[in-house]
């Protein structure tokens, strides 16, 4: 780890300030990630700009039946927060399928949404990784690519995951992240906020330069709609996604009335399966609906000969937790 | 009290030190004046180095010293050998030359004022290398060189290969495992000291007396001006049996620059320069006659090792006696990769070698239409084919009978996925266990101290078993002193000599000296009790008893014991005691037995895969402590399971690195993944012909064979015979 210099920031206005005078700043709150990288010396800030002290730690709701999250607001206050476990308990399973407690305990909302992948390649700080070090190509294409690699969003550049669950609950329910920075104050469509790998797979946000989060706010939930989190994975804890779905669906009778559905540990972003929404909506909760919609989710899905695995498996994702949903009935 | 004492559940004497923090760890040392050491390995897995650059690493603060292979001080190898206790399975020095056999090899080591400056300068080493093309798997290094047989180990009886061909029933099937790494909790580490020219060194150690001894060789010194600790270790698993290179980076960086050094090895490259234990293939050919009876076993292994050494996986170390045959064959070999060099991990050998017999054993009693459990009980023997001689005491039969019944291993459906819970489709499957019993020479000395405590010394190690626990209650079982009047002291090789912690030897080889030296503790307390002038002058020590802390005449008067020291002025009455190896085993095969019983459940709609329940019954001798034994078979069904399901070091076959060197990716059981319930039958039947405590080991009996009895459960579930582990979602995926 290199030497680095510190501040932290009593407010908004200061922590952008005193990013803006830094070297190589970075802003740092939990830490869960920033401090891991930057002892293996994949992540070299030189000034660390901690937000931890500039509030942004309240959940509230908007007068128009929205939720407003601080940045500052942990893993753990977040899942167990009663607005939470009351209007979107699909955010909560997410997040409390994430990391183990100690790590939920420090992480916190806006440190969630700027996590970083897990790719070996990228943390060896050795081999080629067009993430760590544009251009010199990405080590995990033709290389083990199994557990924390991504099926949808791929590039020829890119290939890793992203590892969040928290996002995946935040991409199903939908929302905006609010974010201050040398230019003010901006709102960004959750779904806008992370970017696809594509040729710039540094690129890994809608963030300018000097701008930090401040909130994320969430839709007004979808009324009279049951949600669930399920998250597949090789053990039953502490390990990041292979496949996972956030669904939230309203139904009338038997019949879909809306849906959101959103994958994890499938996509190179949080990923929100419009498609398949679409093509559930109107039809009869059934298994035969819920494989329909699942096929839909998947097209396009550009594997490894090692994570091939994971489309059938995020597809069976998607109609386990569709049909939890919607009861027994459907099934 | 001395007759309950043994075998008793007794609570981990050591529990509180460890849980309160106060039980201090080989990296827990601060001598004052210590400098950090922290290493450069090597990015590369094989090829040469072509320069070292360390003048911008010099110039980062607070470093003190850069060593590489240009100035690092001129050591001896050690001749590494068991007998003369100095046992490694790296022979190469660190630093000895430019070649590069391994990713993760030590290139250079910088020595620091903190332990966050020795870090940081060791990213700006700028090490430049010649690469050449690494041997990255197995299987590429038997494509491109073939193995080479190993001449230990081999057995052969009978005519194994005409019984095959000429047998009504066969099967033939090849298994792999992958390297897996030990990942105990404790990084290895040493805080080295060197004084006048003595030295004394914290390691994480399996054994005190070989780090001794192998430092002493290296540094050409002699061993008695040593004092190596170990008193508490975050687990080994094998991987701290023998001195690796930190240790002798850490020990001469300390004597080049006269102040002590600690050196931590960080959590990736436990997976390179630390042992591991090593990939397998093996194939498996068995046949019966129509009866079901074995007429011919051939167990053909080949196992991957260094370019620097040779370690060789004796994957058929049971296979030679386990079932009654005829005509069996067993060989291994080895292939030279560009990893680390391997090492002993918990049950070597047999781990490993269990999973493709036991497996194998299943496919033969499906070929023939009988059930597993029928099948290995048909095949039962009392006999060691591969010495001729009997058992020394075998209750594999019970261990069959009470861990089935526990089970419900008769209501067991044998059709392939008949068995449903809901969603899940419940597979049972199972599999014999076995082990080595053996036994090293001991020494150790047990003081009857005249403040009414009793110390007992050992240079054997507590890695987390109990050792501690048990040879207190072994001092209580002689004195009747209660477990809190007596301190255990171990872990340090200036005690008398001990075994080391490994092979499931310990205890059958430290109690039986610690209780001979307790007994002569006691027979010297009696001399003093009955000299001139004492208590109990003119009386015959014959007369005299020793009981919970009070010795009685024969019909007479009784007294506190500390009165007869205190009285004549003297600190205590002590025994020390040896008490010898394996010649006692003439005449019998000593091994420990057992039989797993394994529920998996599958789910096929969303591919998820868990171990729900475990019976395991093992025969192990006498149980010296139902706790910490239990916890000892517990632990090792856990690791069982990873080795079936989850554990497997991944390197990248282009560049020969490990690509998942951490715990997040290294996937190991979490508690969540515990079975629901774990049921260990201990059947406790004293085996006194190796000892006088009738103890075997418990180490590592238990891993043995999990792996398979997994492989039978989910080939019961899914109908897929999984030979390659670990056992992934995906083998279970395919249709």
């Amino acid at each position: 780890m290199r030497d680095f210099s510190y501040t932290q920031a009593g407010s908004v206005g200061a922590a952008v300030k005193a990013h803006a005078q830094g070297q190589d700043a970075a802003y740092i709150a939990g830490g869960t990630t920033l401090l891991d990288l930057a002892k293996l010396e994949v992540m070299r800030p030189g000034h660390l700009v901690d937000v931890r002290k500039t509030g942004l730690d309240q959940v509230e709701r908007t007068s128009d039946g929205r939720l407003r999250i601080g940045t500052n607001v942990t893993n753990t206050d977040l899942a167990y927060h009663p607005l939470v476990q009351e209007h979107y308990p699909v955010l909560s399973e997410a997040i409390l399928a994430g990391a183990a407690t100690g790590i939920r305990n420090k992480a916190t909302t806006g440190g969630n949404i700027m996590q970083r992948c897990r790719c070996s390649y990228f943390r060896d700080n050795v081999s080629p990784c067009n993430k760590r070090e544009p251009g010199s190509g990405c080590s995990a294409i033709g290389g083990k690519s199994r557990a924390v690699f991504a099926v949808l969003g791929v590039s020829d550049h890119c290939i890793v995951a992203h590892p969040s669950d928290m996002c995946v609950a935040m991409a199903a329910i939908g929302g905006y992240v609010t974010v201050n920075g040398p230019q003010g104050e901006r709102d960004i469509d959750f779904l806008d906020f992370h970017l696809l790998p594509g040729d710039t797979p540094a690129q890994e946000h809608a963030l300018e330069p000097g701008e930090m989060i401040t909130h994320v706010t969430l839709d007004a939930p979808l009324q009279g709609a049951g949600s669930h989190y399920l998250k597949l994975r090789d053990r039953a804890s502490y390990q990041f996604a292979l496949a996972s779905a956030g669904v939230i669906v309203a139904t009338d009778g038997n019949t879909i009335r809306d849906a959101r559905i959103a994958l994890g540990g499938v996509g190179t972003k949080p990923w929100r399966a419009a498609d398949a929404e679409k093509a559930l909506i109107g039809q009869p909760a059934s298994e035969d609906t819920f494989a329909r919609v699942a096929e839909i989710a998947f097209k396009g899905a550009r594997p490894t000969e090692s994570n091939a695995f994971k489309v059938p498996l995020g597809k069976q994702a998607i109609v386990r937790a569709l049909t939890t949903v919607t009861g027994p009935q459907a099934s | 009290m001395s007759q309950s004492i043994i075998g008793a559940a007794k609570p981990r004497v050591d529990g509180p030190a460890k849980l309160s923090g106060q039980a201090r760890y080989a990296a827990d040392h601060f001598p004052a004046n210590m400098a950090y050491a922290y290493g450069v390995f090597s990015t590369i897995a094989a090829g040469k180095i072509a320069s070292i650059d360390v003048s911008k690493a010099r110039q980062q603060p607070g470093v003190i010293e850069i060593f590489h292979h240009g100035n690092f001080p001129h050591l001896h190898r050690s001749p590494s050998s068991f007998a003369s206790q100095t046992k490694v399975d790296e022979t190469r020095l660190p630093f000895e030359d430019d070649t590069i056999y391994y990713g993760g090899q030590f290139v250079a080591l910088v020595v620091a004022d903190t332990f966050e400056n020795a870090r940081d300068a060791a990213h700006y080493v700028d090490v430049q290398y010649t690469p050449s093309e690494p041997v990255t798997s197995l299987s590429q290094a038997l494509q491109k060189n073939g193995s080479k047989p190993s001449e230990k180990n081999q057995h052969e009886r009978g005519n194994p290969d005409g019984a095959y061909q000429s047998a009504p029933h066969k099967i033939e099937a090849t298994y792999t495992t992958p390297v897996e790494t030990h990942n105990p909790m404790e990084m290895h580490a040493t805080t080295a000291s060197w004084n006048d020219g003595d030295l004394t060194f914290y390691e994480a150690s399996q054994g005190v007396v070989f780090a001794k001894n192998t430092i002493a060789a290296i540094f050409g010194i002699n061993p008695a001006r040593i004092d190596a600790r170990s008193p508490y270790i975050g687990s080994g698993f094998g991987s701290k049996l023998w001195i690796w290179p930190h240790a002798v980076c850490a020990t001469a960086a300390s004597r080049e620059l006269g102040r002590p050094v600690q050196l931590m090895v960080p959590r990736h490259q436990m997976f390179t320069t630390t042992g591991h234990r090593p990939a397998t293939q093996q194939k498996l050919r068995l046949a019966t006659d129509d009866d079901g009876k074995l007429v011919s076993i051939s167990h053909d292994s080949v196992n991957s090792t260094s370019f620097v050494n040779r370690y060789v996986e004796t994957c058929g170390v049971c296979t030679s006696s386990l079932y009654g045959c005829d005509n069996v064959r067993v060989t291994e070999g080895t292939a030279q990769v560009n990893q680390g060099t391997p090492t002993s991990m918990r049950a070597p050998g047999a781990a490993p070698g269990l999973f493709a017999l036991e497996s194998a054993i299943d496919e033969m009693a499906e070929a023939l239409n009988m059930d597993p459990l029928a099948f290995r009980k048909k095949n039962y023997t009392e006999r060691d084919g591969s010495q001729d001689k009997p058992f020394s005491s075998i209750h594999l039969m019970e261990a069959y009978d009470r861990g089935a019944e526990k089970f419900g291993w008769s209501k067991r459906d044998p059709e392939i996925g008949s068995m449903r819970n809901g969603t899940e489709i419940l597979g049972w499957g199972m599999a014999a266990c076995n082990w080595d019993a053996l036994r090293q020479s001991s020494h150790a000395r047990v003081a009857l101290r005249a403040d009414g405590r009793a110390m007992v010394s050992c240079a054997t190690q507590d890695i987390g078993t109990g050792t501690y626990t048990i040879i207190a209650q072994t001092v209580a079982d002689i004195t009747g002193l209660p477990l809190d009047r007596i301190d255990v002291e171990i872990g340090d090789s200036a005690y008398p000599s001990g075994p080391i912690s490994g092979g499931s030897w310990a205890s059958a080889s430290a109690l039986p000296a610690v209780q001979n030296a307790a007994r002569k503790a006691v027979d010297q307390l009696k001399g003093f009790a009955t000299q001139d002038g004492a208590t109990y002058a003119d009386a015959s020590t014959d007369k005299l008893s020793f009981d919970n802390g009070t010795l009685s005449l024969e019909g007479g008067e009784s007294t506190d014991y500390t009165a007869v020291l205190k009285g004549q002025r003297l600190a205590e009455a002590f025994g020390e005691a040896y008490t010898g190896g394996d010649e006692k085993k003439d005449g019998y095969s000593y091994r420990s037995f057992g039989a797993h019983f394994v529920e998996i459940g599958w789910d096929p709609g969303i591919s998820r895969l868990r171990v729900h329940r475990v019976v395991s019954a093992i025969d192990v001798g006498q149980i010296v402590n139902e706790k910490t034994a239990t916890n000892q078979v517990e632990g090792a069904i856990e690791m069982g399971i990873g080795m079936a399901l989850f554990e497997a070091t991944e390197y990248d076959h282009r560049s020969g690195m490990p690509v998942n060197n951490n715990y997040a990716e290294y996937v190991v059981p979490t508690h969540a993944d515990s079975p629901e319930s774990i049921d260990v039958v201990l059947l406790d039947y004293p085996d006194y012909k190796l000892n006088e405590l009738g103890v075997r080991g418990i180490g590592e009996i238990g891993i043995t064979g999990m792996a398979a009895a997994v492989a039978n459960a989910v080939y019961h579930a899914t109908g897929k015979r999984v030979r390659d582990l670990p056992i992934r979602i995906e083998d279970l995926m395919r249709t």
